[in-house]
């Protein structure tokens, strides 16, 4: 009764860390509906993350072949809506990430379970499931109730439920591969490492980082003075690359880079959780936005309601006074 | 090449205020803008790439109400050739799979060899639509797509993961091509298009073609709300060169010049 299942996400020989927050979510659930919880993990020779997943549930289900080294969504949902139809767990958790946002929204309507991605919380009562999501920009939260059905699939944004060591004693089960063969109609060929440019701007204390509110690419180069004033490089978020405006190496974010620095300013950009993944573990952040209700306000330290263009010239102006 | 694609009309709300309307399930839509979802502009770039490059004709589809039609004639300006407007008054509680049925279901008496979608609507934010109808309609699907290049059925597909690292596909096709952003630039309608595509006819489908009863949705929405707040900067108030001054002190102290 009420079981829980969590899809174990890896890439490139390493468990992802959202596993282990799919865990965490799914231990909760488990406690909630009276059942266990099973990590389910498609890999080949897996046996290095099973270790890793031991002490993390109630269960391990292994499917070992070489056909699940890497991802691919079509491999994934021939196996796994086998493996669901026979074991019918009430609750499948995965990623809202690249990989669950391929997979889940195809596999669930095949089984005809109820669905719903990127969820920040998640209730389960009286044999109602319901979910917190966030819309319009991160302005609303809503939540949203599911079709009652004995199965549910279920994706989970990065960072909403902390990693934890429960000190579980796994049970670990062998399941042969329900499939044969990578579909023909759909194959994964090989990874492309993204591009590295001039400037690593992982590697700098300080990131000027700008977004959309810049407007025109002529702006960039005001924005890089500024940054030479601070000291900093400057960095992105994802539409000032779509635009152009700078390369893909100077994007922070999910689908960009992770950067720690000990000063973040961010100009214009209005704090999409994509962006706050990728810079979020910056020392002190500073944002400069027009509108006040922009999200970026609640992960700054300090925030300035006003235009990043009038701000700019006199913030500058007084840095080189202090800097002599 | 008979080329699809999917389009939706959304509020433009990263800069706005969003308020919840009085039955607290949806939101005051007065004072908003709306426009076509970002993440459609750059499908329906693809979608015209493709027809100049392969020749065919590009159908745009939206299920949406009467002022979708403002956003279809943006699509017919910018080089989609027809387009359809799914009667969302039609219907009740559309989420993300009912509107992959009544897209499937309008796709009935029109051919496909690829529909393009965007990998996500901004508004509600789900990524579901493209994926689910490719399932729906029995074809493959990829998601976050930022090159494809097709060829003799097959096509070869660059996605985008997490870190910008790139996976390479190859697929058949048909199937649902889901966008990300940036995979080409959008290109500007000119006045003349404008003009002309503001006399086309764009075909409507409703109730009368789909029946109401086959479709089934998956979730409802119980209340909207504001994010609950646990953390919030300081906000520096006065004008540009009072916070410049008191910016640049916290800078200093903190060792950072
Ligand atoms: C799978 C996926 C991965 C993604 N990965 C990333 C990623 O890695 N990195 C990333 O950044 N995004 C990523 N995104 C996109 C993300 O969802 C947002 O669309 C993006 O971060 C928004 O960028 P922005 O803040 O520059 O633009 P907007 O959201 O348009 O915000 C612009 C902001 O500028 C402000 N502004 C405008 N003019 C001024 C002015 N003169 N002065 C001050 N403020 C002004 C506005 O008030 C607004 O808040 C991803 C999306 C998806 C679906
Ligand atoms: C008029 C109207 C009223 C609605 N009322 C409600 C309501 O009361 N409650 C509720 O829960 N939901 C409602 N919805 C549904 C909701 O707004 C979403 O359209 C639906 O849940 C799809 O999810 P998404 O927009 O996040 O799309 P995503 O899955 O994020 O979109 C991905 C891609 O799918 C395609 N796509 C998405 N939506 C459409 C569309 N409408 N037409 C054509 N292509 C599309 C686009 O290519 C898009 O880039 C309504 C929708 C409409 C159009």
């Amino acid at each position: 009764m009420g079981e829980i299942f969590a899809l174990v996400e890896h890439r490139q020989g390493v468990i992802r860390d959202i596993t282990f927050e799919l865990l965490a979510c799914g231990r909760d659930l488990a406690s909630k509906t009276g059942g266990s919880l099973t990590a389910v993990l498609l890999g080949d020779k897996p046996d290095a993350f099973v270790d890793s997943l031991k002490a993390q549930a109630n269960r391990v289900m292994v499917i070992d072949s070489p056909l699940f080294k890497e991802f691919n969504s079509a491999s994934y949902q021939g196996a796994l809506s086998q493996v669901l139809s026979s074991e019918k767990p009430m609750v499948t958790l995965m990623g809202h990430t690249a990989f669950g946002m391929d997979l889940c929204p195809s596999l669930a309507p095949s089984l005809d379970m109820p669905f719903t991605t990127d969820c920040l919380a998640l209730d389960i009562a009286d044999g109602k499931v319901t979910a917190t999501r966030q819309m319009y920009d991160g302005k609303l939260n809503a939540e949203v109730t599911l079709r009652q059905a004995p199965s549910y699939l279920l994706t989970i944004r990065t960072g909403c439920f902390p990693a934890s060591d429960p000190g579980l004693e796994a049970e670990i089960t062998t399941v042969d591969s329900p499939i044969a063969a990578e579909p023909d109609y759909r194959k994964f060929i090989e990874y492309i490492e993204p591009v590295v440019g001039d400037v690593d701007i992982t590697k700098s204390d300080v990131i000027v980082g700008v977004g959309r509110g810049v407007k025109d690419k002529d702006n960039i180069a005001m924005v890089e003075k500024f940054a030479e004033a601070l000291g900093g490089v400057v960095g992105c978020t994802r539409p000032v690359v779509d635009s152009e405006w700078l390369p893909k190496d100077r994007q922070v974010g999910s689908s960009g880079k992770t950067v720690k620095p000990k000063l973040y300013v961010a100009l214009g950009i209005s704090g999409a959780f994509q962006h706050l993944a990728g810079m979020k573990g910056a020392e002190t952040i500073i944002a400069v936005n027009k509108d006040p209700n922009a999200p970026i306000f609640a992960e700054a330290d300090y925030g300035i309601v006003d235009d990043m263009f009038k701000i700019i010239p006199a913030l500058q102006e007084k840095i080189l006074e202090l800097k002599g | 090449m008979n080329i699809i694609v999917c389009i939706k009309r959304v509020p433009q709300t990263a800069e706005a205020e969003v308020k919840v309307d009085s039955s607290g399930k949806d939101i005051e839509r007065e004072r908003l803008t709306f426009d076509m979802n970002e993440y459609d502009t750059f499908a329906l770039e693809e979608a015209v790439l493709f027809k100049e490059k392969f020749g065919g004709t590009v159908t745009a589809m939206s299920v949406g109400r009467e002022d979708a039609q403002d956003t279809l004639r943006i699509a017919l300006a910018k080089g989609a050739d027809s387009a359809v407007r799914i009667k969302a008054e039609d219907f009740d509680e559309i989420d993300a799979i009912k509107t992959a049925q009544l897209l499937k279901a309008a796709l009935k008496d029109i051919g496909y060899d690829i529909i393009f979608c965007g990998s996500i609507a901004t508004d509600d934010a789900y990524s579901q639509v493209g994926v689910a109808l490719a399932q729906l309609l029995g074809i493959p699907h990829a998601t976050l797509v930022t090159q494809i290049e097709a060829d003799q059925g097959r096509a070869q597909v660059h996605r985008e993961l997490e870190g910008g690292l790139l996976e390479h596909l190859d697929m058949a096709l048909p199937a649902v091509i889901a966008v990300q952003s940036g995979i080409s630039v959008p290109r500007y309608a000119s006045l003349i298009a404008i003009r002309k595509a503001a006399k086309k006819e764009i075909k409507t489908i409703g109730s009368d073609e789909i029946a109401a009863d086959d479709l089934r949705a998956d979730i409802v929405i119980d209340k909207l709300f504001p994010p609950p707040v646990t953390k919030m900067a300081e906000i520096l108030t006065g004008d540009p060169s009072e916070v410049s001054e008191k910016l640049s002190k916290i800078i200093k102290d903190k060792g950072l010049i």
